[in-house]
């Protein structure tokens, strides 16, 4: 079987979209999403569960806001000394048998791959789920030249089947009814219909051993770097990763600058921090640190391991003291899970590669705040994220930070505008009032006259009866 | 320009622009608890995992304690957890276990506790090792029978290592893990296991160090949980004495 090519250039969520038309397409998405009432129910019950088992595993900390406290430190300790960090994994990295590449940007992060699976002489490249693969569209590089990919995670086989991309970066294909993995599933792998996820999870489980056993190269992605021990950390539920990096002869890891923490010991905070808010898990059920290839002695493993240490304007992020913080992100997911927004537009609406809140930060960096701020206004501003972040990032604040930065950088011609006559009216009361006697009795015709400008605010809202008074006259009388 | 040109250009300019951008200092992280840890904050005297340790999860105070908080976790998690006096009962819970499951053939490695525990099994076994190792072997075993570095209380997980649990595969290839361990190998907490792998190996860590917690599971469909995705579709641990 051959898998279709992942992310055709047209849909929603992939994020090769023109820039310009980001925020068109945001919003038609975002309209047609909001209108599927079944995929908004769908996507609310999907999550149904996770909010009781989270809640149930937060219970069992003796005290989840101050371990909170202590992985955000890890982090920032971490973040705020990489320049002292990266050479350091780097450096035990390599002494421990590990190649380390550098990639500035996603094209030589590309390259860099392509490179390895040449020198490999790869013929099956297997890989377990990895958002920064994502980031620099890997999948179809590979393809272009020729290598046959598989995506070895459940979610993410069902997405590369569905020539979709990840629909939330811990959830892929959570939007996905069983009934339709059925039909794919018989539609690629021929295997019978059925309504049972677990005969769905196993279908894929027989058709995925071979293609452990048989591929040659394993690409995975990586939780954490340990800088003092070189050793990547990398958080799994199904075993894909495990057996991606266990029984290729090559393995490839790519990862953000951004994932190295000092020591070990963190992960004895974040790894257990990282499954409750993702999936309410007391620690997901694979996490494993790979320090090199196979040893001396070891019975198996890769002969050849590789990092991939990715920049990408994470150093853009790194650059803005005020939001250095959202580089602390662990990708786990809970601000995606609990945010108003994601669940009523839903993953694909976003266009980007992170969704959620914490990808409304990071986006307009990556990629430009010109043509992604307005990703900064799907928000409610609720902080529903910020409380659910395991690291403390002050997600909310800085979605309102990047409005601001907007708004210094390049404002509208329309906000500047209006800001300009409303100063003139509130520093002259005498056209103050008059603009409110105007507003009043304009109020009356606006609800006849409906103008375009104002078509999307009146489709779902009513405007209310004009008061007969100002507020300022009501204020004199009492 | 040779790829190692390259990399070494690349590795400058990001690590330049990382000096660059840490130029400027970054506030101190949002903490909750600066009342009651006023002084470390800003200095970052405190390692997190010191700090964390009586926030996190209860890993118990004794080992009675930690051993029932394990039992705990293992069946939240789904995995079956026994406890036998000796290795010669645990040989023999094997044997039975073999049986009942019919199992034809189990992959084991070569550490004495292993050795012992599976020494009256009737079924083929296959003894993992550098020389003997095959992927399609291991495969079409029914069973990988391995001991651990640790157990861990606080989340119900075992420690393996690719040093001394039979490499990388035997633990996750096979459909049913067996997990055979002293009962003096059962640690408090994450922080306490990385410890004692530490001192065990010291200086030198295996290239594989993995925590199994549960059986191998997803929730990609419905979020409906499925045991048994790629990995394991049993957990079962049997401590010894």
């Amino acid at each position: 079987m051959t898998p279709p090519p992942t992310g055709s250039a047209t849909h929603p969520g992939t994020d090769t979209a023109t820039p310009r038309l980001a925020k068109k397409k945001f919003l038609q998405h975002a309209a047609e999403h909001v209108r599927d009432t079944g995929h908004r129910a769908f996507v609310r019950k999907a999550l149904g569960g996770y909010y009781t088992t989270r809640d149930a595993q937060k219970a069992r900390y003796r005290d989840y806001e101050q371990a909170r406290d202590a992985a955000s430190l890890a982090k920032w300790s971490a973040v705020n000394r990489l320049d002292e960090l990266l050479p350091r994994f780097a450096e035990n990295f390599t002494a421990n048998g590990g190649q380390v590449h550098w990639a500035r940007d996603a094209a030589e992060a590309r390259e860099i791959v392509l490179g390895l699976l040449r020198a490999a002489r790869a013929k099956a490249v297997i890989k377990s789920k990895c958002m920064t693969s994502e980031e620099i569209h890997l999948n179809q590089a590979m393809e272009a030249d020729g290598y046959g990919v598989v995506e070895s995670d459940l979610g993410e086989f069902i997405q590369q089947l569905r020539g979709e991309p990840p629909y939330h970066f811990v959830f892929p294909c959570m939007h996905v009814r069983r009934d339709e993995i059925s039909d794919l599933f018989q539609k690629h792998l021929g295997s019978a219909a059925t309504s049972e996820p677990e005969e769905l999870t196993m279908i894929a489980r027989r058709h995925m051993r071979r293609l452990y056993v048989e591929a040659d190269v394993g690409i995975t992605g990586a939780n954490f770097l340990v800088a003092e021990t070189g050793q990547i950390s990398i958080t799994e539920n199904e075993g894909n990763a495990r057996l991606t990096a266990g029984l290729p002869r090559v393995h490839i890891a790519i990862a953000g600058i951004e994932k190295v923490v000092e020591r070990l010991d963190d992960l004895a905070v974040l790894l257990p921090l990282l499954a409750t808010a993702g999936t309410g898990q007391p620690l997901t059920c694979y996490n494993t640190l790979y320090s090199g290839p196979r040893r001396e002695g070891e019975c198996d493993g890769p002969e050849e391991m590789h990092v991939v240490l990715l920049d990408n304007r994470r150093t853009a992020i790194l650059a803005d003291p005020e939001q250095r913080d959202s580089l602390h992100c662990i990708r786990c997911g809970a601000c995606l899970n609990v945010c108003p927004i994601f669940k009523n537009v839903g993953g694909f609406t976003y266009g980007t590669t992170y969704q959620g809140p914490i990808g409304s930060v990071i986006t307009p960096h990556l990629r430009g705040l010109a043509d992604w701020n307005h990703l900064s206004g799907a928000s409610s501003l609720c902080g529903a994220c910020t409380d659910a972040c395991p690291v403390r990032i002050d997600i909310h604040h800085h979605l309102l930070h990047n409005r601001r930065n907007a708004a210094r950088t390049a404002p509208g011609f329309f906000e500047r505008l209006g800001h300009r006559l409303f100063v003139a009216a509130a520093s002259r009361p005498w056209l103050f009032a008059a603009g409110g006697r105007t507003f009043r009795a304009a109020l009356g015709l606006l609800k006849v006259v409906r103008p375009p400008l104002l078509k999307a605010w009146l489709a779902t809202r009513d405007l209310p009866p004009a008061p007969k008074q100002s507020f300022r006259s009501q204020w004199r009388r009492r | 320009m040779t790829a190692a040109a390259r990399t070494g250009d690349a590795r400058e300019t990001i690590l330049g622009r990382v000096r660059e951008a840490l130029r400027l200092p970054a506030p101190p992280p949002h903490l909750k608890s600066h009342a009651l840890e006023p002084a470390p904050i800003g200095g970052l005297p405190v390692l997190p995992l010191e700090a964390a340790r009586p926030w996190l999860p209860d890993g118990g105070d004794s080992p009675e304690e930690s051993r029932r908080i394990l039992g705990e976790n293992l069946a939240r998690l789904k995995a079956e957890l026994h406890q036998v006096a000796d290795a010669a009962a645990a040989a023999a819970f094997l044997a039975d276990l073999a049986r009942r499951r019919d199992w034809k053939r189990v992959a084991i490695h070569g550490h004495p506790l292993v050795a012992a525990a599976t020494a009256t099994l009737a079924c083929d076994t296959y003894q993992v090792d550098a020389a003997s190792f095959d992927k399609d072997t291991l495969e079409a075993c029914d069973a990988g029978l391995t001991t651990c570095e640790v157990l861990v209380a606080q989340t119900g997980s075992v420690l393996v290592s690719s040093a001394t649990c039979g490499g990388r595969a035997l633990s996750v290839l096979p459909h049913v893990h067996v997990v055979v361990a002293m009962i003096d190998q059962v640690v408090p907490t994450l922080g306490d296991a990385l410890h004692a792998v530490r001192e065990r190996h010291a200086g030198r860590l295996p290239s594989m160090l993995s925590f199994i917690t549960g059986p191998s599971r997803t929730g990609d469909i419905e979020r409906i949980l499925v045991l048994g995705a790629h990995g394991p579709k049993e957990l079962i641990v049997l401590l010894v004495g």
